[in-house]
């Protein structure tokens, strides 16, 4: 009990202080799992839209497959990146393992599905209603599909705080592919539980702190989005 | 008055022309419709002829397929069988249509920024134009409001504001005034008949025996998807042709 106060009196001092390895640390994590979302916006809202807006054959299969993948379990996704991105794999030939670069690759292959199945869902929703108004209007697809985004802008909003919520607290797919380098690819998830197994948990705790902050101001995040959405009448 | 074809008195006859439209061909020539869903006739064998400039009320007892039979002529059904016609523009493009739908979809943006996107679509994204259009509908005041705030009376006035900017050639009306204040069903109306003065041909959807008499040049009467009458509007409320329609006026439940 007494090692655990100490610890945690220790942990505050370190985040009160803004200490350098800290700080270093929860950089890593956010310019990782930012840059992770970013990349994952780009490529899975327009193609959940896509896939929200359009009718084909075997579109219930991808739709199932979509929503399946939302649950990956991040160890797997690093080892099929490790995999790819080893010496023998087919993108060893850009040597990314063990660095920053590959963490962002494997955490957009996490959490690309999610925000892909979520865009999907939102976007469905919204052209379910704006359809029969559009074609009315014969509005142009590019243009509906435009469209359909912005008006979701607010749940998509909310899809994104999902995606990045699952990227900065995954520890399976960045450990594989980053490797825990201190001061190259060490990031919260992966030092905590590196400095827990080896007995430092007043740096483990701090990062826990911030970790948790974090994951708090997030979801105060997405209930402010949804408060606000309501209040213009924009859901 | 003689057709005076062939004759030189040609600046008598133009103003002739533009005043009796029923020499033009039809805005509309609809014939044989069907739209059977799961074996069910919900429209049966629609003919209809439509005088180009005219507003055509449609009536009928809830069910009888009236907002059907819009979305068919509209484009937005495929009928099972039958024809729809429309008159072509000058340059032989199809007119511009517009609908007001019964229950307004207005899109998740500011007043003006709904009717912006409609004008956007035409490429003449225009401040002062769709300032003139929210004053006609009386919402110039409420531009920078997000436009799912506003009542369902002003939610229909934007509707049709919006409907105005494609600046259409026919304008359908779903039963646009059903449930609304009073207010706005005097602005909708006087909107509804300032845009018959420019000669825009317009089929409207009412139970209101009132309104029908106030803005229809002719009554379509609809009963179980098919019309029993199509009668000018003074000769529809005297004396309606059909038994449906007699029943209907009678206020019996026409089943
Ligand atoms: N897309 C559709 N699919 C199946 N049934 C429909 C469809 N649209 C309308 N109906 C049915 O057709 C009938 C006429 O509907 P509607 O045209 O909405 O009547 P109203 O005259 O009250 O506007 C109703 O029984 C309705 O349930
Ligand atoms: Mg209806």
């Amino acid at each position: 009990m007494h090692d655990l106060d100490a610890a945690l009196g220790l942990a505050l001092t370190l985040v009160v202080t803004a200490d350098a390895d800290l700080l270093e640390i929860v950089g890593l994590s956010m310019t990782v799992s930012m840059t992770a979302l970013a990349l994952s916006c780009a490529i899975a809202m327009p193609f959940g839209a896509l896939l929200g807006t359009c009718r084909f054959p075997g579109r219930g299969a991808v739709v199932v497959a979509l929503n399946a993948m939302m649950g990956l379990p991040p160890v797997v996704v690093g080892l099929l990146v490790y995999l790819l991105l080893s010496n023998a794999g087919p993108l060893g030939f850009l040597h990314l393992l063990y660095t920053p670069g590959a963490m962002i690759i494997a955490q957009t292959v996490l959490i690309t599905p999610i925000v892909a199945a979520l865009t999907r869902q939102a976007i469905e929703d919204l052209h379910t209603e704006y359809a029969e108004q559009f074609r009315s209007l014969a509005v142009p697809g590019h243009v509906a599909i435009a469209a359909l985004l912005w008006d979701g802008r607010w749940s998509l909003l909310t899809v994104a705080l999902a995606g990045f919520g699952r990227a900065i607290s995954e520890v399976g797919a960045v450990i594989i592919v980053g490797g825990n380098i201190n001061h190259l690819t060490r990031v919260m998830t992966t030092a905590i539980a590196l400095e827990t197994s080896k007995g430092d948990l007043a740096m483990a705790l701090a990062l826990g702190l911030v970790l948790m902050t974090l994951a708090l101001v997030v979801n105060a995040l997405v209930f402010a989005v949804r408060h606000q959405t309501e209040r213009h009448a924009h859901a | 008055m003689p057709d005076s074809a062939g004759s030189s008195q040609l600046p008598a006859r133009v103003a002739a022309q533009s005043k009796d439209r029923s020499r033009e061909p039809p805005a509309l020539c609809a014939s044989g419709l069907v739209v059977e869903v799961e074996g069910q006739r919900l429209l049966d064998r629609v003919d209809l002829t439509l005088r180009s400039g005219a507003t055509t009320i449609i009536m009928g007892p809830n069910g009888a397929g009236k907002s059907l039979l819009l979305r068919v002529l509209h484009g937005l059904i495929q009928p099972t069988a039958g024809t729809v016609h429309w008159r072509t523009a000058g340059d032989g493009r199809p007119q511009r249509q517009a609908m007001v739908f019964q229950k307004p979809v207005l899109l998740r943006r500011s007043v003006a920024a709904n009717i912006d996107f409609v004008l956007g679509l035409h490429g003449n994204r225009n401040r002062a134009r769709r300032q003139v259009l929210l004053q006609t509908v009386g919402l110039a005041d409420r531009a920078q409001q997000p436009a799912r705030l506003l009542s369902g009376g002003e939610q229909q006035r934007l509707a049709l504001a919006r409907a105005l900017a494609m600046e259409p050639s026919v304008l359908f009306l779903d039963e646009p005034t059903a449930s609304l204040d009073p207010a706005s069903v005097l602005w909708i109306e006087d909107i509804v008949r300032s845009t018959r003065g420019r000669g825009t041909t317009m089929l409207f959807v009412t139970h209101d025996v009132g309104q029908a008499r106030r803005l229809g040049d002719e009554v379509v009467f609809l009963h179980r998807g098919q019309v029993c009458e199509q009668t000018p509007s003074a000769d529809f409320f005297a004396a309606p042709t059909s038994s449906e329609a007699r029943r209907f006026l009678a206020g019996l439940i026409v089943l």
